[in-house]
C-alpha cells in the first residue's frame, strides 16, 4: 500500500522522533536467506525478537512467504562489525590499478584458442 | 565523508547508504517519509481484516488473509529501513498511536461492501504501485530495496483486486451495482493519493533535489489515470467523473477538478474513520502487550546472555 502523507496548510508537521529513548524493545536481527541449494545466504533485511528461535520464526514469516528461500540465518545486529565509509578509499581503490590481477590482462594470441 | 559526497553520489545517481554522511534535512525526511509509510501499510490492514470473516468464498478468504498479512510484512519492511536512519521502531510506533505521526489517508474511508476490497486492490494498490515504482528508484538504499521487494507482492494484490472486479461486473444486476458503487466510492480518494498538485505542494522541491521523489504528484496521478481508465472500460463500468475525456493531442486522459476541501478534511483527522482506525491500532497493542512481556519473559529465563543484544 501506500505512502505520501501529507500536512494541511496552517497544520503542524508530524513530529520528528526525539533523541532515543533507550527504549529499543527487543534486540534486532539481521536475516540472511539461502534462495536454493548451492547458492550463498544473502542479506534479506532485519526484525525484532526477543530470542533466536522466536526471530528464525518471524525470519521465516516475514521474509519467506513466497518460495524465496530454503534456509535461514539470524545473526544478531549488534554483532555485525562494518567497514567504515570512510574508509573506503583506503581499503579498495589500491586494487584500482591492479589491472595485471584480471585475465583481460593478458594478451594471448587467437591461435591459441580458448584460454 | 561530507556534503561534497554526498552530493557527488546523488549526481552519480547512486545510492546513499545507513552508514554514509547526509544532511540532517535528508535524514529527517526519509525517517518521517519512511515511518508513515510503514505505518500506512499497517493501519491498511485494518479497512481489508474488516472482511476477512465475510468473505464470500474459501478461496477469497485465503486470498484476503494473505494480502493482510502482506501488509502487516511490508510495514515490518519499512519499519527495518527506518531503523538504518537511527530510529527504533518503538519511538515510531508510539509517534503513532499518540496521534504525532500520520499513515495515508486513503484508509479513513470505511469498506461498506466486498466490492469495496475489490476497488481497494485495484484502485487503491494500483496507485500505490505507482508511486511505489517510483520510490524503488530513491537515493536512499534501504528504501529503495524495501520497495523493490513490496512491488513485487503488490502485484498480486492489484490482481487479485481487479478480478473480484471482474466477477462482479459479470455478475448479477445487484453484483454490477456494487462493482459499480465501489468504484464511485474509490476512485476519487484514489486520485487524491498522490497529493496536492505540484504547485501546492510543500516538500516536493526538496525531496527531489533529494532524489527520495522522482515524478512529480500530478505526473503520478495522470500516470494513474491512463492506465486505469482502459481497466474500468473492460469492466464495463464507469469512471464517476463527467469530465473524463481522451485528450488526443496530449496522449492523455483530462479529468475532472478534485474536492481538495474533502482531501484536507481527511488529512486533519477528520475523514469517516480516522479515530477509529487509531483507537482500534492503540487497543490491539495494548491488548498484545501480555503477549511480548510472556516473549520477553521467557528469553530472559531462557537465554539472560541474548537480551543485553
Amino acid at each position: 500500500m501506500p505512502y505520501e502523507i501529507h500536512t494541511a496548510p496552517g497544520e503542524e508537521p508530524p513530529d520528528e522522533p526525539q533523541a532515543p529513548t533507550g527504549d529499543h524493545g527487543w534486540p534486532l536481527w539481521e536475516v540472511f536467506v539461502r534462495q536454493k541449494r548451492g547458492l550463498a545466504h544473502i542479506h534479506a533485511g532485519s526484525l525484532h525478537a526477543p530470542d533466536p528461535e522466536t526471530a528464525l520464526q518471524s525470519a521465516r514469516d516475514v521474509y519467506t512467504r513466497r518460495l524465496e528461500g530454503v534456509s535461514i540465518w539470524v545473526v544478531p545486529s549488534s554483532t555485525i562489525v562494518a567497514s567504515d565509509p570512510d574508509d573506503a578509499a583506503e581499503l579498495f581503490e589500491p586494487a584500482a590499478d591492479k589491472a595485471y590481477r584480471h585475465p583481460t590482462f593478458y594478451d594471448i594470441p587467437d591461435e591459441v584458442g580458448h584460454m | 565523508m561530507g556534503s561534497e559526497a554526498f552530493e557527488a553520489l546523488l549526481d552519480a545517481d547512486d545510492k546513499i547508504e545507513p552508514k554514509d554522511w547526509m544532511p540532517d534535512g535528508y535524514r529527517q525526511t526519509l525517517i518521517r517519509q519512511i515511518a508513515q509509510h510503514a505505518h500506512s501499510e499497517i493501519i491498511g490492514m485494518q479497512p481489508e481484516g474488516n472482511w476477512i470473516t465475510r468473505a464470500p468464498t474459501l478461496k477469497r478468504k485465503t486470498i484476503l488473509m494473505a494480502k493482510v498479512q502482506d501488509e502487516a510484512g511490508h510495514g515490518l519492511y519499512l519499519y527495518s529501513a527506518a531503523e538504518t536512519l537511527g530510529v527504533s521502531r518503538h519511538e515510531l510506533v508510539g509517534l503513532l498511536h499518540g496521534g504525532r505521526q500520520k499513515y495515508s489517508s486513503i484508509f479513513n474511508y470505511p469498506t461498506l461492501t466486498w466490492g469495496d476490497i475489490g476497488a481497494i486492490g485495484w484502485l487503491v494498490d494500483g496507485a500505490a504501485i505507482t508511486n511505489q515504482l517510483m520510490l524503488a528508484r530513491c537515493s536512499y538504499g534501504p528504501y529503495a530495496r524495501a520497495m523493490v521487494r513490496i512491488c513485487k507482492e503488490e502485484s498480486f494484490h492489484q490482481r487479485q483486486g481487479y478480478e473480484i472486479m471482474l466477477a462482479l461486473a459479470n455478475g448479477s444486476d445487484a453484483q454490477q451495482a456494487m462493482a459499480q458503487d465501489s468504484l464511485n466510492r474509490w476512485w476519487w480518494p484514489s486520485l487524491m493519493m498522490f497529493g496536492p498538485h505540484d504547485s501546492e505542494s510543500t516538500h516536493s522541491e526538496q525531496s527531489t533535489a533529494w532524489k527520495i521523489k522522482r515524478v512529480s504528484n500530478d505526473d503520478l496521478r495522470q500516470q494513474f489515470v491512463d492506465t486505469t481508465v482502459p481497466q474500468a472500460e473492460f469492466l464495463g463500468l464507469s469512471i464517476p467523473d463527467p469530465d473524463l475525456v481522451w485528450d488526443k493531442a496530449r496522449g492523455h486522459y483530462d479529468f475532472g477538478p478534485i474536492d481538495w476541501e474533502e482531501f484536507w478534511t481527511v488529512v486533519k483527522g477528520n475523514g469517516p474513520m480516522n479515530r477509529e482506525r487509531i483507537a482500534h491500532k492503540t487497543r490491539a497493542w495494548e491488548e498484545g502487550a501480555w503477549v511480548r512481556d510472556a516473549a520477553t519473559a521467557y528469553a530472559a529465563k531462557h537465554r539472560p546472555d541474548r537480551l543485553s543484544a
